[in-house]
């Protein structure tokens, strides 16, 4: 090997450690603002769900009530979670989830709705 | 773990670390020892189970009361599948052979977190202990059967809460397996082992576990809301208070039908290992059958809606769950005509492991057949809640994983206890189980078509010749167990030793002594080709020694230096 791929190696290596060692520290540069704004989204998407409870939208309620709490899921996963620093592979082991769930929820749907 | 020379030299049984004697055992984060614990704590439950199971065929030997009253029998037949499903089928070969074989079949010195691996089988057996508990205390064992239905599981005067509970503990043992198994496969893989380089047992357990985190959870919630039902009365499945009791059977199935693949994903991949080593040859169609094993898992998702085509389904989704059904039959396809094309010209060896997968291929083809009749729309209706169902289920459940966790035992025996069985003993109690197999439950087909409904305590005299027949079996299919069992014992305490090697197997525990050490290798060894690769080494055992370095490619005079 020459000396230049391994000083290549080298700079690689310490690349990767010091990525590793921010995450392990949780040393993202996320501020507490951001973390005050999505907890105050949270809790304005809480009073949407419980306001749209009280109206009568038929089969919708349940449905909104369900987007609703996705998107909660999102924010919560996203930022609180840190999966936006996470790498591509935790995001696609999470959107498998997330497709699974969306099969469950459209098969049930196809009882509920129809039935 | 332990350090110095020693950890690759002793076998995993006589290594004593920090922890002797009970405690060695007991705090031992090695996961060969996790994995023999499994076995002990689940052939003790299987034991039970099948002396529940033997009582119910003896019950049902005459109409009326034979040796239990109707109540005992609704508890007896509980326990049964409790035990049988919750605390045997699913784990057994996961937790056991998963446990024991996934590292070393990998090229790895452990899972990833062994410590969570030793919290697992606590978590295990603190379910098991709920589930006994609940026997005895709260107005006795409960009396649902083993999958809870509403709205009898919310008003039953039994002790259904706490055998919920327990199903809720297990529950957990479960994710966290699976989930130790996903991340030891996706990080742990020796250099050079690519993903179609991995022996077709991971695969297996890689689709497994991932079931098994996704699932799992769901079945959580649903156990823990019928305890709130039972509790507090907060009516999600009760009808009288709004609630909604065919939601209770969605999300019960949306977990159990996956279980189902759960049980058998497992044993198909040990299908894969044992007709490569007794044919001789490379298995055929190994990229088909490892990706068959992810289809598998991800249709059987979605099909859960055929147990429920009869409990007021809407007719669109029973369409839709009828089609999905009938999806899940190509993948499982695919395994069947790979596994025959395997033996196709090979230079067969009959063993004992390979006369269970040959049984299992046979019979798990009734049950996979028989399916097909419980997934058409029409034909259910007929069959639905009957003996037909029973007979299928055993079929694929025992027949299935049940069959292969014998073959599995006779397999991996020699690896895991460095003794040999008698073979010859072993082929004829494999023999007796196949014709005791099928005198108990064929019978169930014939009595489920003529109309005997499940889970009845009591029948109509013209199902009696049936009846004795399939229990007559059962003392049959027993006697082979108990005779295969004695073999396996024997062999323990006085068989011969077993070589490094004995079926000529070519993935990497057959490269590793009998029994392993406790580290697995003395150096992690470097993959250069398929796992099933007759003709030539397909593995570096000692790369350090050969001048290799890591990736199995010759050391540079700069590394020379540094090491």
């Amino acid at each position: 090997m020459s000396e230049q791929s391994q000083t290549a190696e080298l700079t690689a290596n310490q690349t990767y450690n010091a990525e590793h060692t921010n995450t392990n520290n949780g040393e993202h540069s996320v501020s507490y603002g951001t973390y005050f704004m999505v907890w105050l989204g949270l809790v304005a998407l809480t009073s949407v769900t419980v306001t749209v409870a009280g109206i009568h939208l038929g089969s919708l309620t349940l449905i909104t009530a369900l987007l609703i709490a996705a998107v909660k899921t999102t924010l919560v996963g996203y930022h609180f979670m840190h999966l936006k620093f996470d790498n591509i592979i935790i995001k696609i082991f999470v959107m498998v989830c997330l497709g699974i769930f969306l099969c469950l929820w459209i098969l049930t749907f196809a009882d509920l709705s129809f039935r | 773990m332990a350090n110095g020379s020693l950890a690759h030299e002793v076998s995993y049984l006589k290594y004593e670390g920090k922890h002797k004697g009970i405690a060695g055992w007991l705090l031992t984060l090695d996961h060969k020892r996790i994995g023999l614990m499994y076995l002990m704590a689940i052939l003790l439950f299987f034991f039970v189970a099948m002396t529940l199971g033997i009582l119910m065929r003896l019950e049902m030997l005459t109409p009326g009361e034979t040796i239990m009253r109707p109540s005992t029998y609704n508890s007896v037949f509980t326990l049964h599948g409790v035990i049988m499903v919750f605390l045997f089928i699913i784990p057994a070969i996961p937790a056991v052979f998963g446990n024991f074989m996934l590292p070393i079949q990998i090229g790895a010195k452990d899972v990833a977190f062994p410590r969570l691996n030793l919290f697992s089988w606590y978590l295990y057996i603190a379910g098991a202990i709920l589930a006994i508990v609940s026997l005895f205390t709260g107005g006795g064992a409960a009396d649902t059967g083993w999958t809870f239905y509403v709205p009898y599981s919310i008003r039953s005067a039994q002790n259904v809460t706490m055998t919920t509970l327990a199903a809720f503990v297990l529950g957990f043992s479960s994710i966290v397996t699976g989930l130790n198994f996903v991340v030891t496969i996706h990080r742990l893989r020796a250099p050079g082992m690519t993903w179609f380089r991995m022996p077709l047992f991971p695969w297996a357990l890689y689709a497994t576990s991932w079931i098994q985190v996704l699932a799992t959870p769901i079945i959580g919630i649903t156990l823990a809301l019928i305890i709130l039902e039972r509790l507090f009365g907060i009516g999600v499945f009760d009808a009288s208070l709004g609630g909604d009791p065919i939601l209770y059977q969605h999300l019960f199935w949306i977990y159990s039908h996956p279980a189902v693949y759960i049980m058998i994903i497992p044993a198909m991949g040990v299908v894969s290992e044992i007709l490569p080593t007794f044919s001789r040859k490379d298995i055929f169609g190994y990229k088909q059958i490892a990706i068959s094993s992810l289809g598998i898992a991800l249709i059987g998702y979605l099909v859960w809606g055929h147990h429920m085509f009869v409990s007021g389904m809407s007719d669109a989704s029973r369409v839709v769950f009828s089609l999905l059904t009938f999806l899940v039959a190509i993948p499982t396809g695919v395994k069947i005509f790979n596994w025959v094309a395997t033996l196709y010209k090979a230079s067969i060896k009959f063993s004992a492991p390979l006369y269970y997968v040959l049984a299992f291929i046979f019979i798990f083809s009734i049950g996979g057949l028989t399916g097909l009749v419980l997934g058409a729309l029409s034909t259910d209706i007929h069959v639905t809640d009957t003996y037909f169902v029973v007979g299928h289920f055993h079929y694929v459940m025992f027949g299935g994983m049940g069959i292969m966790f014998f073959a599995t035992m006779h397999y991996w025996f020699p690896k895991v206890f460095g003794k040999m069985y008698s073979e010859k003993i072993a082929i004829i109690a494999c023999t007796v189980i196949i014709i005791g197999f099928n005198m108990l439950y064929f019978p169930f087909f014939i009595l489920g078509y003529m109309g005997m409904p499940r889970r009845y305590y009591d029948y109509l005299p013209q199902f009696q010749g049936w009846h004795v027949l399939s229990t007559v079996g059962s003392w049959v299919l027993v006697s082979g167990i108990v005779f295969m069992f004695g073999n396996l014992l024997y062999a323990l305490l006085k068989g011969p030793k077993a070589p490094m090697n004995p079926w000529g197997g070519t993935t990497l525990e057959w490269k590793v002594p009998s029994p392993p050490p406790l580290e697995n290798f003395e150096e992690i060894p470097v993959v250069t080709g398929g796992p099933y690769v007759h003709d030539k080494p397909t593995y570096i055992m000692h790369p350090g020694k050969e001048g290799l370095n890591g990736n199995g490619v010759v050391k540079t005079a700069n590394q020379e230096n540094a090491i």
